[in-house]
């Protein structure tokens, strides 16, 4: 009886409250919370906790807007997105049959027509361009994005459908009974649920606590950092030669990251460019002579290439978040009794070495989940047995296909050739063939030949290749 | 250039009475290789006249990177209290 009237009240008055007066801060949610039950000293208790209202706990969220269920998404930020930081970029073509309504008008920044990688050298660089139409025909295929505006308004979209998610809510802990997982506690209060999914990224605290994860090694983590860089629209698409609306996406290897495993990139927003650079954390550890992080940046702004794209530009915004390198290596437990654990908080994420992945997987293994636990309502069985078909619906989702099939790129990533020598060898012959000066020019053929023999004829790069095949 | 600190000001912060960052003295004192000042992106980590490791947590972007790159578990590291911290505003 006291389940069905919170549900009903909350229901009732959560439009009013939650649209009007938590976002404005004029009402707590406990403050909602208590209105809805009149009291009580009890634990309150709701179907559904998200804990994490980014990515993967908003799509879980709208899974389960429909379901009848209550569900509460908890963000410890100010609103969704105000805590969430990526490159970046957003493939939608694998998520089109997992949210298909949400994809129409998205508040997303420009679909990317044109990929660009570019080797660095110390002093010259060389560049790689894709432009394909295929990337130019609707629905496209890639987005680049913001965070901070893109999961506010995936947040709201569930506020509309019904769905409860409170700003400013930490959890700080499980609640237990025995093994099995019964709600959590944000500061002095205790809500309880049938079923806890975190989501909340790639610390996972909850994971932790439930005993899931295993503990951090920093050879299983890379840190991002980037600058966003407001820009008239007019001239991104001038210098990077892009139709209107159209984006580009380019990544940078060699010597900005000096040998450590990492790379830049570069993504146009509407108004804006996002340019950071990424680096592993076990390899910043092994760096010598040291290197403070956040210089990189600064050097790599400094960069010719790199200035001439950013002039007349201001700086808004810096910001940095981790990346999970250790792919399926990594994977924490993704479920026990009442418990769930999606996105990055379940080691959702993979370096491909030509494109970095995770969002997509938060927002299907969110979906998973979602689908999980709706099975588990129509059984009231939230035992891991019964959740356990989470774990089977992601197996057989493309995202543990895909992290199956890069299980080795982390290996091969190990490599510092890949990050100095081979970007700079690569540079330097270019340049050799296009120098000319008062010396005669020794044949094409012959100086392409030396360059080759001297850099990569050798056992070395042999065993580099035998490596690279594994990717 | 633009400093770090500049960068960071461009940034909303809504800062805490109270640090959540806490480092632990005995591990900090005879460590050699002060990875937290290396990898921190926000240049918070640097070492007092005493020479003791210490840490201005009101600039944290919350990235933890300095739990992970201190191999010896001095940092105990907790997302800042209910509405502190960071708040991006693109993300």
């Amino acid at each position: 009886m006291r389940g069905q009237s919170v549900l009903v009240m909350l229901n009732s008055i959560q439009h009013l409250i939650q649209r009007v007066h938590l976002k404005e801060g004029r009402i707590s949610w406990k403050d909602a919370m208590r209105h809805a039950l009149c009291s009580g000293d009890a634990m309150d208790k709701v179907d559904v906790i998200i804990v994490g209202g980014g990515l993967a706990g908003l799509a879980c969220a709208y899974e389960l807007a429909d379901s009848g269920m209550m569900v509460l998404v908890l963000e410890r930020g100010d609103f969704s997105g105000s805590k969430n930081v990526t490159g970046g970029r957003i493939y939608l073509n694998p998520l089109r049959n997992y949210l298909p309504d949400v994809w129409k008008e998205v508040p997303l920044e420009r679909h990317v027509t044109k990929e660009i990688i570019t080797l660095m050298g110390e002093s010259n660089s060389t560049t790689l361009e894709l432009y394909s139409d295929r990337f130019s025909r609707e629905p496209y295929p890639s987005y680049t994005i913001l965070r901070a505006k893109f999961d506010r308004w995936f947040a709201d979209l569930i506020s509309e459908k019904g769905g409860f998610v409170v700003p400013q809510k930490n959890a700080d802990d499980l609640i237990k009974e025995g093994e099995k997982i019964v709600g959590i506690r944000a500061g002095d209060e205790e809500i309880g649920a049938d079923c806890v999914v975190a989501a909340d990224g790639i610390l996972s605290f909850m994971a932790e606590k439930a005993g899931l994860r295993k503990p951090f090694q920093p050879q299983h983590f890379a840190l991002g950092f980037k600058e966003v860089v407001e820009l008239d629209p007019r001239a991104i698409e001038d210098r990077f030669r892009l139709g209107e609306g159209e984006g580009a996406a380019q990544l940078f290897v060699g010597s900005l990251t000096k040998g450590m495993m990492g790379g830049g990139f570069l993504y146009t927003n509407r108004e804006s460019l996002s340019l950071g650079i990424v680096v592993g954390i076990h390899s910043l550890n092994r760096k010598e002579p040291r290197e403070e992080i956040y210089r990189l940046l600064d050097e790599f702004k400094a960069r010719s290439e790199i200035k001439n794209l950013l002039k007349g530009g201001n700086t808004i915004e810096y910001s940095a978040h981790l990346i999970t390198e250790g792919g399926i290596h990594i994977k924490p437990r993704v479920y026990t009794d009442g418990m769930l654990v999606v996105g990055d908080a379940a080691g959702l994420g993979l370096n491909m070495l030509v494109t970095v992945r995770g969002m997509e997987y938060a927002i299907a293994s969110g979906v998973l989940a979602g689908r999980a636990i709706k099975r588990a309502k129509e059984k009231n069985d939230f035992s891991a047995s019964s959740l356990a078909y989470y774990e089977k619906l992601l197996n057989e989702s493309f995202i543990m296909k895909e992290m199956s099939t890069f299980q080795n790129t982390l290996t091969v990533l190990e490599n510092e050739r890949l990050f100095s020598k081979y970007p700079q060898v690569i540079c330097d012959l270019f340049e050799k063939v296009m120098w000319v000066d008062e010396h005669s020019k020794e044949s094409l053929y012959k100086t392409v030949y030396q360059g080759l023999k001297e850099n990569f004829l050798n056992l070395q790069t042999f065993k580099d290749w035998l490596e690279f095949r594994k990717l | 250039m633009m400093k770090i600190t500049e960068k960071l000001a461009l940034d909303a912060f809504k800062n805490d009475k109270e640090t959540h960052i806490q480092l632990d003295e005995k591990i900090c004192y005879p460590c050699k290789e002060r990875f937290c000042i290396y990898a921190c992106p926000a240049n918070l980590y640097s070492l007092n006249e005493k020479g003791e490791m210490v840490v201005e947590y009101a600039g944290c972007l919350e990235c933890g990177t300095c739990m992970i790159a201190c191999v010896y578990g001095s940092v105990k590291w907790k997302y800042p209290r209910s509405g502190f911290g960071v708040q991006y505003r693109c993300g």
